[in-house]
């Protein structure tokens, strides 16, 4: 049978406040275990919560940004288990009146627009970390009460690809918002997922299992890619699925079932007594939302309006905040006729040099000199395109102009019929075969004695006036 | 001389006049703690050879603290075994402000009931707390042992908390002065939370005088509470003004009824007469939803203490039991830690909060709750106090009620609905039972108004004799 897969995605992000949720300790990732802590993020008895302003505005900033609702009346809940990594043996969290709710999240695939509904943005705080030894297990509070965002989506995912897609845009909104690096490999951005198949084309819900424990955003995608064969084939045999939880193994790429106990989890979750409710008033709001920057969906749309790019050169371009306002700079110091280039340049050669686009801004490269770099090879034609990539090179190291390196490294395009001609003919006289093709009508063949006459230039030659000496010396002949 | 009979501004004057000294009222102390503790038991972990709490240096006069109050490098252990060796590493704030104020300074931890879990500082690991009065009854609770220790003048004044009546009950069975401010005057951080929506720490004094300059000392707000209010804190003891004519006070009918021991009774509307003829308007008010008190709090406070208490699990401080595995540790540390009362109030909690139940009683309970709160409001519309009895007894045996815990929740009957609205009361002495047993007379104010509650207080206490009668021991 064909089936159709519903997905929603449940997303933990690290706010980064300098100090955690209810008291002053640091935030900072990978210190010694256990020392950035104090009564309160230990729960020590008698110690009291104080909720971080600077969370609650990062809070509100997020959930105005995944065009939520911010509700007037918001509390804290006490969600009660037990387990050692939580010191009070309950997480403050929000539960019936969450901070907001009603947001969505605009994703694009394959060209095709998709709305994937935000059911609810809401603020607790995170518990500490389980370092498992052989006879023991040892706990690091460090991570205990930094201020945690849960961005849970409506199930309106399809594919794993969509899945995908939600979390790149996802995390490329809030790097925008400067509130967290949702760096998942430091667990500032975790990820579960809830899965159910049904027959495509019907609107029945199926039994869902909850996924755990994926590192990575390919991890996400191949996690559910597996578990909707997994799914499939049993339903497909006629078995009956099983609503649990299960936990990704990126090693072996397949999910397996946790234990699970009798009963549904009862957390007892009450109004948490020792914080106050919230009262969010419109102004703060107002204030809040003045303080979010253009975001990547309405920058994509600028860039394709102010500079004629293609959306999928733009959709690179404004992957990251930092990077995209690099690229802008270029564009903006190019002229009109440069500026397919000068993003072509950007994306291509240039990402190449670093991890990816969205760290083209911590090269050492001015936007003035790419747009001059690629003022020479495409304008003034002074340099070949593959001659600008050793100069773009040489450029992030030192810093230098294209031109300055152009220069000293006598680099320039010989475009002088008088200089190339006598390299020309050497390659005519040590290619006899292809000189018979290509008047036996094997375009092929002027390539190669192109391609033979910038080698014994070293690059140099303009390869476009080489073409049309040839083609003139062997028209001649 | 005895220093140790006076009260801390009787003290305080002493010491300014070069009369005594802070190492004189300590040696003083020392001997009668040394003296009559034996009988009372109202300390704990009580060393013979000093008063003070280690570090603590003389700079006025000594608190006594309940056992849930936390102080830096000084046991805090909630009477409770679980708690076993608790050294906090920080001082709650109303410490900070005690030892900041210069009048006073850290004494000696006092005994209560485990956790705050009681009425009669029965449930302590420790053993119980003889009332002053007769040592075969018990001193009231949770807060007994700091009552005790004031009445027994083993303490010049105490601190104590109340959650549905702890400070308050215990003051009234061992004729002391007990205030439980509004919710939000006093910080709780530091204080080992029993339910902490209800939780407020107090003063129990000698006399109403020192219960505003207690009140001075720990009052006002505090960053590191959420739940304290910034509201300015005046002077109370500018509020000590022996004049109660034209002061309008409700009688609640509601609170006169079957229950309600007729000799207490009987002294309290002679209190009552006292006050009338000292100028006070008497009339005879409503708080309607008064009998769903109890069962609203018993609801309200184990739900709470059922989640404040889940901390106490083997894994950080206090006591670990020898366990295999991880829920074994959790189960075999809190089986043997907590007392009965405490696992009890543990289970009733846990299940008003379970899945199914919970909107039946805990979210229903909070709605009461408003209900109980809106009684009082429309009553201080027109009214600028409410009298009851602090408690519908005087002081029971030892293990009268211990098998019997709802006769044990009754005991608390005038004292839960004023945590359940937040607003403060006290309770003062106002005469003694046949068998010589004293009995409290408790007003009940508006909130953040302690200095209006103070005044008719003193007022009382100036033109009687009760507070100045002592017990023998």
């Amino acid at each position: 049978m064909k089936y159709e897969a519903v997905i929603g995605l449940e997303v933990h992000l690290h706010l980064n406040t300098r100090t955690k949720a209810f008291c002053g300790c640091s935030t900072e990732f990978g210190k010694e275990p256990n020392t950035q802590v104090c009564p309160v993020c230990l729960g020590f008895p008698g110690s009291l919560p104080v909720y971080n302003q600077a969370a609650l505005d990062y809070a509100i900033k997020v959930a105005l940004a995944l065009n939520c609702r911010v509700q007037e009346y918001t509390k804290f809940d006490r969600k009660n288990y037990f387990y050692p990594d939580l010191p009070k043996n309950y997480q403050v969290s929000q539960y019936d009146l969450p901070l907001s709710v009603h947001g969505f999240l605009d994703i694009e695939l394959n060209g095709q627009l998709k709305r994937i509904g935000i059911t609810r943005v809401h603020m607790e705080e995170d518990a500490g970390k389980l370092i498992h030894q052989e006879n023991a297990s040892l706990v690091d509070f460090n991570r205990t009460g930094i201020p945690l965002l849960e961005i849970v989506s409506e199930p309106d995912i399809n594919s794993p690809e969509e899945a995908y897609e939600y979390l790149a845009m996802l995390k490329s909104t809030i790097q925008y918002l400067d509130v967290s690096d949702c760096d998942m490999e430091k667990g500032s951005l975790r990820c579960d997922a809830n899965i159910s198949l049904r027959p495509a084309g019907t609107k029945i819900l199926g039994v869902k299992t909850e996924l755990k424990n994926m590192n990575s955003f390919k991890g996400v995608k191949d996690a559910l890619s597996y578990e909707i064969r997994r799914q499939a084939e049993m339903l497909d045999s006629g078995e009956k699925l099983r609503q649990d939880t299960r936990l990704w193994d990126a090693k072996a790429q397949e999910t397996i079932a946790m234990r699970t106990k009798e009963g549904a989890k009862d957390y007892r979750y009450f109004p948490e007594p020792d914080l106050p409710p919230f009262i969010i008033k419109e102004d703060k709001i107002a204030e809040i939302k003045k303080t979010i920057p253009e975001l990547p969906k309405e920058k994509m749309q600028r860039f394709i309006k102010d500079y004629g790019l293609t959306e999928y050169v733009a959709k690179i371009l404004v992957a990251s905040k930092q990077g995209a306002l690099f690229a802008e700079e270029c564009l903006k110091k190019t002229t009109d006729k440069n500026i397919k280039s000068v993003a072509n340049w950007i994306i291509g050669p240039l990402s190449a040099l670093t991890s990816s686009t969205c760290a083209i801004h911590e090269l050492n490269i001015s936007a003035d000199n790419l747009a001059g770099l690629v003022d020479l090879v495409e304008n003034e034609k002074i340099i070949s395109n593959l001659t600008g990539k050793i100069v773009l090179e040489e450029m992030c190291k030192t810093g230098k102009t294209a031109k300055a390196i152009v220069e000293e490294k006598n680099l320039a395009q010989i475009s002088d019929s008088q200089s190339l001609n006598s390299i020309i003919e050497e390659a005519i006289k040590e290619n006899p075969k292809s000189v018979a093709d290509f008047k036996a009508g094997k375009a092929n063949a002027l390539m190669f004695l192109v391609g033979q006459v910038m080698r014994k230039s070293s690059g140099k030659a303009n390869p476009k006036v080489v073409q049309e000496l040839i083609r003139k010396r062997l028209a001649n002949a | 001389m005895e220093l140790y009979k006076l009260t801390a501004h009787e003290l305080l004057k002493k010491i300014k006049n070069k009369e005594t000294t802070s190492e004189q009222i300590v040696s003083d102390l020392t001997k009668r703690i040394k003296g009559v503790d034996a009988k009372v038991q109202a300390y704990v972990r009580a060393s013979s050879s000093t008063l003070l709490a280690p570090d603590s240096k003389p700079n006025g006069i000594p608190v006594s603290i309940k056992d849930n109050i936390c102080t830096d490098g000084y046991n805090t252990e909630c009477c409770s075994k679980i708690l076993q060796g608790f050294n906090p590493p920080y001082n709650a704030t109303v410490i900070n402000k005690i030892i900041a104020s210069g009048n006073s300074f850290l004494g000696l931890k006092c005994n209560m009931d485990e956790f705050a879990f009681g009425s009669s500082t029965e449930n302590s690991c420790f053993g119980p707390t003889h009332n002053p009065w007769n040592l075969d009854c018990v001193p009231g609770g949770s807060s007994g042992g700091s009552a005790a220790a004031v009445a027994a003048d083993e303490a010049i004044w105490a601190l104590g908390s109340d959650t549905g009546g702890s400070i308050r009950q215990p003051a009234s069975f061992c004729g002391v002065v007990g205030l439980k401010p509004t919710y939000g005057r006093v910080s709780r951080y530091g204080l080992i939370a029993f339910a902490s929506s209800l939780d407020q720490i107090g003063p129990l004094t000698k006399d109403v005088q020192d219960s505003a300059f207690l009140m001075n000392i720990i009052s006002g707000y505090d960053a590191h509470d959420s739940t304290s209010i910034n509201i300015p804190v005046s002077d109370y003891t500018k509020d000590l003004i022996n004049d109660a004519k034209g002061l309008k006070v409700g009688i609640p009918k509601e609170y006169f009824v079957e229950g309600l021991d007729s000799e207490i009774k009987a002294i309290v509307e002679e209190a009552i007469n006292k006050l009338k003829s000292l100028g006070a308007q008497f009339k005879e008010v409503s708080l309607p939803h008064t009998e769903y008190a109890v069962p609203v709090y018993y609801i309200i406070a184990t739900a709470e203490a059922s989640s404040n208490l889940a901390r106490f699990d083997g894994v950080q401080y206090g006591l670990r039991a020898k366990a295999e595995g991880l829920v074994d540790m959790y189960k075999k540390t809190r089986q043997l830690g907590f007392g009965d009362e405490a696992k009890r109030r543990i289970l009733l909690g846990t299940f008003a909060l379970s899945h199914g139940y919970y909107d039946a009683y805990y979210l229903r309970a909070l709605k009461v709750r408003t209900l109980i709160k809106q009684d009082f409001d429309n009553v201080f519309k027109d009214f600028d106090y409410i009298i009851t009895p602090t408690s519908p007894t005087a002081a029971f045996g030892i293990g009268e009620k211990m098998d019997d815990p709802l006769k044990m929740y009754l005991s608390d009957i005038y004292t839960i609905s004023v945590n359940l609205a937040g607003i403060p009361a006290i309770s003062v002495p106002c005469g003694f039972t046949k068998k010589g047993l004293p009995v409290g007379l408790q007003i009940l104010g508006k909130p953040f108004n302690e200095g209006m509650l103070l005044r008719l207080a003193y007022t009382y206490e100036q033109n009687t004799a009760w507070h100045k009668v002592k017990p023998r021991l």
